[in-house]
């Protein structure tokens, strides 16, 4: 057997039997997956209930098209008790009453859930002016001037399984390749095995290829699987170029190898070596936009957040899998986190002492 | 041809000169003891015989060749015990030995010989961790010998072990002498010295003090001198280190 392939399946044995690694390089990101993909669902799928109370012509009387439309939206009930359905409205248990004043829709609700609250005005008001346009058409005899077609396109907001599995994707990876050369890079030093296999007839680069390998073996399947499990149990839908993202997954494993090798190089205990790369990757998973977006952030943490590595491959998976641009848009992040990788590297190895007082 | 031949070695760390002009020579198949309390510097000038530290000063060839920058030809030739835990984590006995023997491009059937060689058949299949101290100190020894080296260096291979550990592991290393290996080891037993090995060299501050067969040293010494550790007393002094 090669000495790359025996340090390698070394690695991987080591790997696998440790399952606090196993643990926070598979079960708890994806159990962030299930949280986010899974509890906090896509909000706008929930129907907005409301209470109608008594005949509401305006509504009886919609198209079938709109009559569709309106049932997609509401949740309807029927009453005839106005007091009863504005004592649902104020305990919360429906969202919007509606009643009949002459010719006037009032619609009443409340600001408790604001999305509800707005969605609701915008729907109705839209049925209103949709059944006066068609009252009018026929009335004068023709038809409105101004008609609108809807046509979807991939845009920045997206629904919450779509933005978080890239984002989550990248933290798991970032976080288990830092530990994992963290570990190895402290831990070897330790044991003294780095000294043994420098006294062993194996290169440097044999050494370091077999712990690359196997962490970035461990990153594609951290992938298939995230992409496995959204696709499967929360409806994930990848666009297009989604295969650019495997090598900007490599570059960015890469990245944050570096990341684990400067963590490894500043501490001096496995331990330490393991909290220092917490410590770098978990703010950073923040301020990446890796658990919920930046873009409400104000204007000077995103410009702070650029200077992360991770918020590159976050944006770069992103673009590739979800927003459905070109394999192109995944050239930039690499070439980034290419950067960061060779800077890190750099400062590790100026960093790292072979002794550890 | 010496195995070792070292002449003038020095190693300085900031004032601290850990290795300080340090001349020695070891014979092929001499069985050689370093001595010296902690921070004496005979873990220091075994990584310079080694290769594993450039010297600040003075010369050193091992089997008649430099061993600094790297000398990859030389590394097969020379075993390295460093310290019972240089293990890779997790692996069991067997796959172990079996890692070390690949890197060496050695094959897994003589790797498993060495197993049963220092009595660790029936502890394959454990992993290191699990081994008690004697059982971790045979293996690592193993693995320093997986690939049959002419020269074999052990640091403190008996540290920390019980009596019966200690008696255990005396035979297996006379063993490995006998074969005609040159063994270089350190320890703090005195009786392990005098019972092992053809020559000592006692070390302290960074320099050797004396060199010579344990027997030649008591002699020297005279009358208050009963053992190795009277005259490593009388050579390093009483006071308590670090």
């Amino acid at each position: 057997m090669s000495a790359f392939r025996a340090l390698s399946l070394a690695i991987v044995r080591g790997f696998l039997r440790d399952k606090a690694s196993l643990f926070f390089a598979l079960v708890f990101p994806l159990m962030f997956l299930v949280l986010f993909g899974g509890l906090l669902g896509d909000r706008s799928q929930s129907e907005v209930d409301l209470v109608q109370v008594g005949d509401v012509p305006v509504l009886d009387a919609l198209s079938p098209e709109a009559a569709e439309a309106f049932e997609d939206t509401f949740a309807v009930t029927r009453t005839d008790d106005l007091d009863g359905a504005l004592a649902q409205v104020r305990s919360g248990d429906a969202d919007v009453a509606v009643v009949m004043e002459d010719d006037t829709l009032v619609a009443h609700f409340t600001l408790t859930d604001q999305v509800a609250a707005a969605v609701t005005q915008g729907a109705l008001r839209a049925f209103v002016d949709g059944t006066n346009v068609a009252v009018l058409a026929r009335e004068t005899g023709s038809p409105p001037p101004y008609s609108l077609r809807v046509q979807q396109v991939e845009d920045d907001s997206l629904s919450t399984i779509q933005f978080v599995t890239p984002g989550l994707l990248g933290w798991a990876v970032a976080m288990s390749a830092a530990f994992g050369a963290a570990a190895t890079l402290q831990g070897w030093r330790q044991s003294k095995l780095l000294r043994r296999l420098q006294l062993a007839p194996v290169s440097t680069r044999t050494v370091v290829s077999a712990r690359v390998a196997v962490t970035l073996g461990i990153a594609l399947v951290q992938m298939a699987i995230f992409l496995g499990l959204a696709a499967a149990a929360f409806g994930l839908q990848l666009s297009g170029a989604w295969w650019a993202a495997v090598p900007l997954l490599v570059v960015g494993t890469l990245c944050f190898m570096a990341v684990g090798l400067l963590a490894g190089a500043l501490a001096r205990t496995t331990e330490g070596a393991v909290n220092a790369a917490n410590f770098m990757v978990l703010p950073m998973a923040f301020l990446s936009g890796s658990f919920f977006p930046l873009d409400g952030a104000p204007t000077w943490l995103q410009r702070l957040s650029d200077l992360l590595p991770l918020k590159h491959l976050n944006e770069g998976m992103l673009d590739v899998m979800v927003r459905g641009e070109g394999a192109s848009a995944a050239l930039a992040p690499m070439a980034v986190l290419a950067g960061f990788a060779v800077v890190i590297t750099l400062l590790a190895a100026r960093l790292f002492r072979w002794e550890t007082v | 041809m010496a195995a070792i031949r070292a002449e003038g070695l020095t190693k300085v760390y900031g004032d601290l000169r850990a290795v300080d002009g340090v001349s020695l020579e070891v014979a092929e198949g001499e069985f050689v003891g370093v001595l010296g309390p902690n921070g004496a510097g005979k873990t220091t000038l075994l990584e310079l015989v080694e290769g594993l530290r450039r010297p600040d000063g003075g010369t050193v060839e091992v089997l008649g060749e430099r061993v600094w920058p790297r000398n990859a030809g030389l590394l097969p030739r020379i075993g390295v015990q460093l310290q019972a835990s240089a293990f890779f984590e997790r692996l069991t006995a067997r796959e172990q030995i079996r890692t070390f023997a690949a890197l060496y491009d050695v094959s897994p059937a003589r790797a498993d010989d060495w197993l049963e060689r220092v009595g660790l058949g029936e502890k394959a299949a454990s992993r290191v961790e699990d081994l008690s101290g004697g059982q971790a100190q045979r293996l690592s020894i193993a693995c320093a010998l997986v690939h049959d080296p002419d020269l074999v260096f052990l640091d403190e291979p008996t540290a920390a072990l019980d009596p019966q550990a200690r008696r255990n592991l005396w035979d297996l290393l006379s063993g490995i002498n006998d074969s005609g290996r040159t063994v270089v080891l350190t320890t703090h037993y005195m009786d392990e010295a005098e019972v092992l090995c053809d020559r000592v060299a006692v070390m302290d501050a960074g320099r050797v003090l004396q060199v010579g067969a344990p027997a030649d040293l008591i002699r020297d010494l005279g009358a208050p001198a009963r053992t190795l550790e009277d005259v490593f007393l009388h050579l390093t002094g009483r006071e308590y280190r670090a």
